[in-house]
């Protein structure tokens, strides 16, 4: 019988184009308000993902950002465990000085003492002093200034000034009015005012200082210690050589981790390790930080997860009941000879379509708006001013991980519709 | 007799096809032996339940046999895979349905665009390709119209315009005009005979006897089986 066994027709060659070709004009003839409300659903999703996760990390990213620039500057040198104070200091501030890459140190002389408001006052027998333990800073304030900004945080009082021999500065931890809480563990002193006099100890020597003002930068190392000029706090914790307890490194302005590690090496080749400890602002991080950063972005990841399946589910719905609205159409199309693989593009495209639409429409509302506007107005937590943080690597890699899904979520359903019967969709049964 | 497949552009051979429901099992179609000749206009005709759908939809490749062989246009089509069955209707059949089947969101020369595309044509020329189709069909006016603001007999010369664009080997219409008023239907078998006249093949299931006067031959099925081929 001459019958031909194989047909030659180039099959598939021209899907992606049909695709398009489908999709474009089921988008542009679609209802407005059923693409807006969609295009909606996409865009809270991606920002849910991006921004839940980054107010998170943001708290404490915040914390991360203040420690370096209101405690450590980017690089600090601090003394060695075993010792009282950083060896050969004046040495290395030397060599600091003479680095160009070095925009300004500061240094510090600190002890431990304690802080008597109920010095003058002869206490009963089961009374308790008005005393707090507490770091006795002393620092150059302009120079201090410079690294720190700690000015800036003063939130009663003023400022210390270079002349002032009696003036403390006292970190907000210190006071039950700013941080109330009264533990046996954690003292407070209690109903302390701006100009008050107070008895300042450390080992056997007192001396009577007068409250200049209370700063709270949300950093322990400053919101714990208490701050006198540098010369009367020699005094005070009995130094009598030039050596230092911690230096603060401030590198220029947008300098990286990269350029921390690198002074850290100059140090290193210099041999200043030998007599203290040299941290990049990384290194000098609390470790709870990190771990409470992975926590938060475990958590924000969490959350993100959930609107990834919600988004998922409703490109899902959406492509579904479009796809079983036009089950006869599909049949159709696959009737007429268009290839099932065209028709399911096009449903493809269409949910690319709305992710791409989504996350372009909350990236310009992420960049253009929440970002600026939270590093403005920065969320007032208790520990830390907590920022948005959504650097762009991270946001893209949210951005693909969405448009995977959603492209998966879409296909699902027309591969669905598009595999049944074609003459049972013609006919709609 | 074997089928003479050069000049029958269909030939069936004992075509069954059985529906199975549970336990119940109905025979529609009873050993169908067809042949069409290339250039024939033919209707299918019949009562209600005769089977005439279910033999188009056969022989047009929108449907699998029970038994029997089935050649269209020379190949022995019976139990082509359905890749293959989709690239052959693209090419070489074309369909009109009774309710025009029309895609809503594309405009008139969208709809007949879209086999030229899938085709490998380019979107410009399917365009030029679907006017100079949609006039031929006296829609030359409409091509930018949805299906929803065309009335029914545009919108089934519309589907008549995109089953010929691509010049199939057979043309094949599911009660055409079953959902047409009689001007309309009048129109569209005029349409009809002008393309046969043009050397087009066309299968045409109907129930209306009058429309059988117009083709070449009417075959008329019974119970699932031809009781007339005149």
């Amino acid at each position: 019988m001459p019958t031909k066994d194989k047909i030659k027709i180039k099959k598939d060659a021209h899907v992606w184009r049909v695709g398009y070709f489908l999709a474009y004009r089921q988008i542009k003839r679609a209802s407005l308000w059923t693409t807006f409300l969609i295009i909606a659903v996409m865009t809270l999703t991606f920002l849910n993902l991006v921004v839940v996760n980054g107010v998170l990390v943001g708290l404490i990213e915040s914390s991360v950002q203040a420690q370096r620039e209101r405690g450590t500057g980017d690089v600090v040198i601090t003394k060695l465990l075993q010792k009282t104070q950083i060896e050969n200091s004046q040495d290395i501030l030397n060599v600091l000085r003479g680095l160009p890459e070095v925009k300004a140190l500061s240094y510090k002389y600190i002890g431990s003492g304690n802080l008597n408001a109920d010095y003058r006052r002869k206490l009963r027998q089961d009374e308790t002093p008005n005393k707090v333990g507490a770091s006795i800073v002393g620092i150059d304030p302009l120079q201090e200034n410079t690294i720190t900004r700690i000015s800036d945080y003063v939130i009663e009082g003023g400022y210390l000034l270079p002349s002032d021999t009696d003036g403390v500065l006292i970190g907000a931890n210190l006071l039950y009015k700013y941080t109330p809480i009264e533990t046996s563990g954690f003292q407070t002193l209690k109903n302390v005012e701006i100009g008050q006099k107070l008895e300042l100890t450390v080992g056997d020597r007192s001396k009577e200082v007068i409250v200049r003002g209370f700063i709270k930068s949300k950093v322990d190392e400053n919101d714990f210690r208490v701050f006198m000029i540098e010369s009367e706090a020699r005094k005070l914790i009995g130094r009598t050589n030039m050596n230092v307890d911690e230096i603060s490194i401030k590198l220029a302005e947008g300098s990286t981790e990269e350029d921390a590690i690198r002074l850290k090496q100059i140090l290193l080749n210099n041999g200043f390790d030998i007599g203290a400890r040299i941290q990049t602002y990384v290194e000098a991080q609390p470790k709870f930080l990190q771990d409470i950063s992975n926590t938060f972005a475990l958590l924000g990841n969490l959350i993100g997860s959930i609107g990834i399946a919600v988004a998922s589910i409703t490109i899902f719905i959406v492509i579904f009941v479009n796809a079983i609205t036009r089950k006869k159409f599909i049949g159709i199309l696959k009737g007429i000879g268009i290839s099932p693989k065209a028709i399911e593009i096009s449903y493809i495209i269409q949910s690319i379509f709305y992710a791409v639409s989504g996350s372009v429409i909350g990236l310009a509302i992420l960049y253009g708006f929440l970002v600026p506007y939270i590093d403005a107005n920065p969320i007032n937590f208790p520990f830390s001013d907590g920022i948005l943080y959504a650097p762009l690597t991270g946001t893209m890699i949210r951005v693909t991980v969405l448009l995977i899904t959603t492209v998966i979520a879409g296909y699902i359903p027309a591969r669905m519709i598009v595999k049944k019967n074609t003459l049972d969709a013609i006919l709609g049964r | 007799m074997k089928p003479d497949l050069n000049e029958n552009i269909i030939v069936t051979k004992e075509v069954r096809k059985q529906f199975t429901d549970g336990d119940k099992v109905t025979e529609v179609l009873k050993g169908i032996n067809l042949e069409i000749k290339r250039g024939e206009f033919v209707a299918i005709m019949g009562r209600s339940g005769a089977g005439k759908s279910t033999l188009m939809y056969q022989v047009s490749l929108l449907d699998h046999v029970t038994s029997g062989q089935i050649y269209v246009d020379g190949f022995n089509v019976t139990d082509m895979p359905e890749d293959d069955r989709v690239a052959f209707r693209l090419k070489e059949l074309g369909y009109v349905f009774q309710d025009y089947a029309l895609l809503p969101d594309l405009t008139a020369r969208e709809n007949v665009a879209v086999p030229l595309i899938m085709q490998g044509i380019e979107i410009a020329d399917a365009y030029v390709i679907a006017d100079q189709t949609l006039t031929k069909v006296g829609l030359g006016h409409r091509v930018n119209n949805l299906p929803s603001k065309l009335s029914g007999g545009e919108q089934q010369r519309v589907s008549i315009a995109r089953a010929i664009a691509h010049k199939p080997k057979i043309l094949f219409a599911d009660e055409p005009t079953a959902n047409l008023d009689t001007e309309s239907s009048a129109m569209i078998l005029k349409i009809f005979q002008e393309l046969n006249k043009e050397g087009q093949t066309i299968v045409m299931v109907t129930h209306e006897d009058e429309y059988g006067d117009a083709t070449d031959r009417v075959i008329f099925l019974k119970d699932g089986q031809i009781s007339k081929d005149r």
